[in-house]
């Protein structure tokens, strides 16, 4: 999946990952592709569509796609639910983490076609209707984001956290909101937001 | 957690708007993901381009095989240099609002490569997947050329560089022999810092979706700070009519100035769509956020010479940033020590050295954000020098006139700055002994600097309509790139005529709109808010008008300076009892909507007599692991003279996103080339590291009270930038407290801990 270069760094490949870092050669990592003549005949086809159903906010979505869809392009460039963002498509920013089966994960980092037959929730599907969810009118009260793009990833990751029940303190909840990123620093609003709807539940909980 | 404190209204704000920590009206899109970001609009006939990146430095491409990628069903197409249309000639056609002088950048243009990671391709395809999967496909040679990447191998043949950018001013002149003064002073200090190139890396990455309309016009979604920006490029690069392209950008999923030029895949995206006729969206991967512009890397040295009472005899400041070899890119460096102290002589100096870079590119508190990092580092050093406190040295060296033009500040409100924040801090507990403050294995550091940055205004229009139904739509070309735009525009348009904020609608991200200039440089409030001021101030007055006329009377004899806005009606300041709604009068008056549009202009006069800017005293607790040099900030106390504080609650996240910003360049963030490929090696959010939750501690805001009347009909100058101005200079001084040790080259890792022999 990689090419030669030319010249000027043929000691050099393109990163088959991400196409922008450049390997040294020390051995081939894909031999099969070394010789640039050969490309066309050893490459792997083109995956064809398939159709798959993925059950996203409560609802049996049928939507035809390649094998090779992430679960995040699959929702954003298939299904239109674009609450779920892109901010590195490597699982190094938390921006499209979603629910599945309660559980927060990167949706960058696992295909489509490895969801089908579970509960995926978006940030979409958090309100109901009017009502938001507490977390989001938490967010809106603490000024928990400010260009708004990491947070249905923040958001998102958070009911994943309280799903969990591991955080208690403000530390904790700092340590395993580590995740997601927030460039604009809305991190301590962030916390807050966590904290007072963590304490809200808790608070709930107690009473008969 | 962060102290929304009260802001006295000082100026009249019948509607009572001004100075609410009101949530952001566009809260609600945001936490529901309905807000739509760039990369978010679709057409059915998409495309989808993916960018193929250069592998060398410089040099040239000598062939292009696209073949292998064109082969495979469902690629439409492959551009590059060889197959490109024809395109702008002049460098003027290429300039957009924010360029320096030079010879903008031209993706696709021949074969020359001027910096890596160049976009040297173009794929276009059915889908993402496939666009991404035969970008790898397409294969480049290239005739590598000798390259210079490195700031330190070249710094000796830098030159003055002169007006080269809009807002920049070179150094004043030197006051004095500053290099005698600095032989002959008691005490000095002479030290010399470095500053890492630093990316923005916004969440979102670069994005363009262009819509290829039916008639042919275009209707494009892009990552910008400035859709008119955007709009004009396109339409002189490709040459089009201002008809035929409207750009849109109401979602901004951050940019930090990396938005404030129209980047490459907007051009990208726009040759596709204009060769194939079909609607196309280029979206740049993590890595190629590292394709562009840049906090420039810098190497500084500042010396100090001081009389034994802890005034300044001299002040030399000396900067050289890199550029490349294309654009001479600027900042105000040095100057703003020469603003900030008053010494009785000085001599700042900048330059620019090229290297085979791309051309830097303003992030947050460009300049300033360097520049002040050294002159606090460096007072600070003075301060242990002369065994005196920091602050109370700051206060020594304080001036209301600027020394380097001789005119007053219209207002500097530093010194509340420094008292409110230390007692905030608890400032007066600190024993300023190194390393004598420790909390179990940590050890414990106090330190503080100053801050300053501009208040600048533009000029810029608006629109406005007040519905009968007693709705105001209010409309301006600007952009919220997070900054709370949207929320302290409806604010300031509600508080003039006295209606409540859920009445008010803000459109801002839109070229169709009027005229507003590129949202950066904290100068918004300043510029737009001034136009919605006056555009409302317009339709008051229209109302007035009407209210003063209508039939039977109903306020007397009451002029219009007696009529009060508030609460959706018009009120005589005579007899409240004279009351009617604004609706009412609309229709008593037979006025179906009222629709004005007006210009701001700054106060040109007045500004020319001022120096205008914020300030801001920053005080940092870090606590450095005893055993292992790990440094973790565990509190910021930020305090603010920013002039009026529109929303207490967006200017206090400004503040606080701006402190983060300011622990990242502290402690992590630092492009790391090697400088045998000319490449930014750590190109990814996981090897480039910002700040995350855990590396956050306490940031507590205080926004000092302070009136000016010089620097625009609000009085408020922005707060942007301010935040981030100076942060890192307290935490490395907190560090030299904690740990005895000095590091001046940024950002301050455990290696040069240890190396400069602590903790």
């Amino acid at each position: 999946m990689e090419s030669r270069q030319g010249n000027g760094t043929s000691g050099s490949v393109r990163c088959w990952r991400c196409e922008a870092c450049l390997l040294p050669m020390t051995g081939d990592p894909m031999p099969d592709t070394a010789a640039p003549t050969r490309l066309t005949a050893v490459r792997p086809p083109v995956p064809e569509g398939q159709t798959l159903t993925l059950t996203i906010n409560g609802v049996d979505r049928a939507v035809t796609m390649p094998p090779w869809t992430t679960l995040l392009d699959a929702l954003r460039q298939h299904l239109d639910l674009t609450g779920t963002k892109k901010g590195c498509d490597h699982g190094q920013c938390g921006a499209c983490t979603v629910l599945v089966d309660g559980k927060r994960i990167n949706a960058c980092l696992t295909l489509a076609v490895m969801q089908q037959g579970r509960a995926i929730t978006t940030i979409e599907g958090l309100a109901s209707g009017a009502d938001l969810h507490p977390l989001q009118q938490a967010f809106i009260d603490h000024d928990a984001f400010q260009c708004g793009y990491c947070t249905p990833g923040q958001i998102c990751s958070a009911i994943g956290l309280m799903n969990e029940g591991t955080a208690r303190t403000p530390d904790e909840i700092r340590e395993l909101m580590s995740g997601n990123i927030c460039r604009c620093g809305a991190y301590p609003n962030i916390v807050d937001a966590i904290r007072t709807v963590m304490a809200a539940q808790a608070g709930g909980e107690q009473q008969p | 957690m962060i102290a929304f404190p009260s802001f006295p209204d000082r100026l009249e704000t019948p509607g009572g708007q001004i100075g609410r920590p009101v949530n952001r009206v566009d809260g609600r899109l945001k936490v529901t993901g309905a807000a739509r970001y760039a990369a978010e609009h679709t057409a059915p006939d998409l495309a989808h381009g993916y960018i193929v990146s250069s592998a060398i430095a410089k040099g040239r491409i000598t062939r292009i095989d696209t073949s292998a990628a064109l082969a495979l069903p469902g690629v439409l197409a492959v551009f590059t240099h060889e197959n490109r249309p024809d395109l702008a000639w002049f460098d003027r056609k290429w300039k957009d609002e924010d360029s320096p002088k030079g010879s903008p950048f031209r993706p696709l243009y021949d074969a020359t490569i001027s910096h890596s990671f160049q976009p040297v391709a173009l794929v276009v395809a059915e889908s993402f997947e496939l666009a991404r999967y035969a970008a790898r496909l397409v294969k480049v040679d290239y005739a590598a050329e000798p390259h210079q990447t490195d700031l330190a191998a070249v710094h000796r043949d830098a030159f003055a560089p002169s007006k080269d950018k809009g807002g920049f001013q070179p150094p004043p002149r030197p006051r004095g022999d500053a290099d005698r003064a600095l032989v002959e002073a008691e005490v000095t200090v002479d030290c010399h810092y470095s500053q890492p190139a630093e990316y923005h890396n916004p969440m979102e990455m670069h994005a363009s979706t262009v819509l290829y309309n039916d008639d042919g016009t275009l209707t494009i979604h892009d990552k910008i700070q400035g859709a008119s920006n955007s709009q004009t490029y396109v339409c002189n690069v490709f040459n089009l009519p201002k008809s035929a392209v409207r750009v849109c950008s109401p979602f901004v999923g951050g940019a930090f100035g990396s938005g404030l030029r129209p980047q490459h895949q907007l051009f990208m995206a726009v040759l596709a769509a204009t060769q194939l006729k079909r609607s196309v969206r280029v979206e740049l991967s993590r890595p190629q956020m590292f394709s562009f512009g840049h906090r420039p890397r810098s190497l500084q040295r500042v010396a100090l010479g001081a009389h034994r009472d802890g005034r300044l005899r001299t002040l030399i400041h000396e900067a050289v940033q890199e550029t490349s070899q294309f654009e001479n890119y600027v900042e105000i460096v040095v100057n703003w020590s020469g603003q900030q102290y008053k010494a009785d002589t000085t001599r700042l100096d900048y330059r620019l050295a090229r290297l085979d870079v791309y051309t830097p590119l303003d992030q947050r508190a460009p300049g300033a954000a360097t520049g002040v990092n050294a002159i606090e580092m460096a007072m600070d050093e003075l301060a242990y020098a002369l065994e005196m406190d920091p602050i109370a040295l700051r206060l020594k060296n304080h001036t209301d006139i600027d020394p380097n033009t001789g005119r007053p500040f219209s207002s500097k409100e530093l010194r509340a700055c420094f008292a409110q924040g230390a007692e905030r801090f608890g400032w007066s507990r600190r024993n300023p002994v190194p390393r004598s403050m420790r909390q179990g294995r940590d050890l414990v550091g106090w330190g503080v600097a100053a801050g300053v940055w501009d208040a600048m205004q533009g000029q810029a229009e608006a629109r406005a309509v007040l519905g009968l139904d007693g709705s105001l739509m209010v409309a301006s070309a600007t952009a919220d790139i997070g900054t709370g735009t949207y929320t302290v525009m409806s604010q300031i348009a509600a508080d003039v005529l006295g209606l409540p904020l859920e009445q008010v609608r803000f459109r801002l991200g839109d070229s169709a709109l009027p005229t507003a200039p590129i949202e950066g440089g904290s100068w918004t409030v300043s510029s737009v808010g001034s136009a919605v001021k006056a555009v409302c101030d317009k339709v008051r007055d229209r109302l007035a008008r009407a209210a003063l006329t209508l039939e039977g009377r109903p306020f007397g004899t009451a002029t219009a300076d007696d009529l009060l806005f508030t609460d959706g009606c018009i009120q005589s300041r005579i007899d409240p009892a004279q009351r009617l709604p604004l609706t009412e009068v609309m229709r008593e008056a037979g006025l179906f909507a009222i629709e004005e549009t007006a210009r701001s202009l700054p106060y040109l006069l007045q500004r020319a007599r001022h120096t205008l800017g914020t300030h801001s005293a920053i005080f940092a607790e870090v606590r450095v692991d005893a055993d292992l040099g790990t440094v973790r900030v565990s509190r910021i106390v930020s305090a603010v003279a920013a002039g009026r504080i529109i929303n207490p609650k967006t200017a206090g996240s400004q503040i606080l996103g701006a402190a983060v910003w300011g622990i990242g360049m502290a402690l992590e963030e630092e492009a790391l080339t090697d400088h045998r490929l000319g490449r930014v090696m750590n190109h990814d959010l996981a090897e480039y590291h910002v700040p995350v939750n855990p590396d956050v501690g306490t940031i507590d805001v205080i926004f000092v009270d302070e009136e000016d009347r010089v620097v625009n009909p609000l009085g408020a100058k922005g707060v942007g930038e301010i935040g981030i101005v100076g942060v890192a200079a307290a935490i490395g001084n907190a560090i030299f407290h904690a740990t005895g040790v000095r590091v001046r080259e940024l950002p301050f890792t455990v290696d040069k801990i240890l190396a400069a022999g602590g903790p």
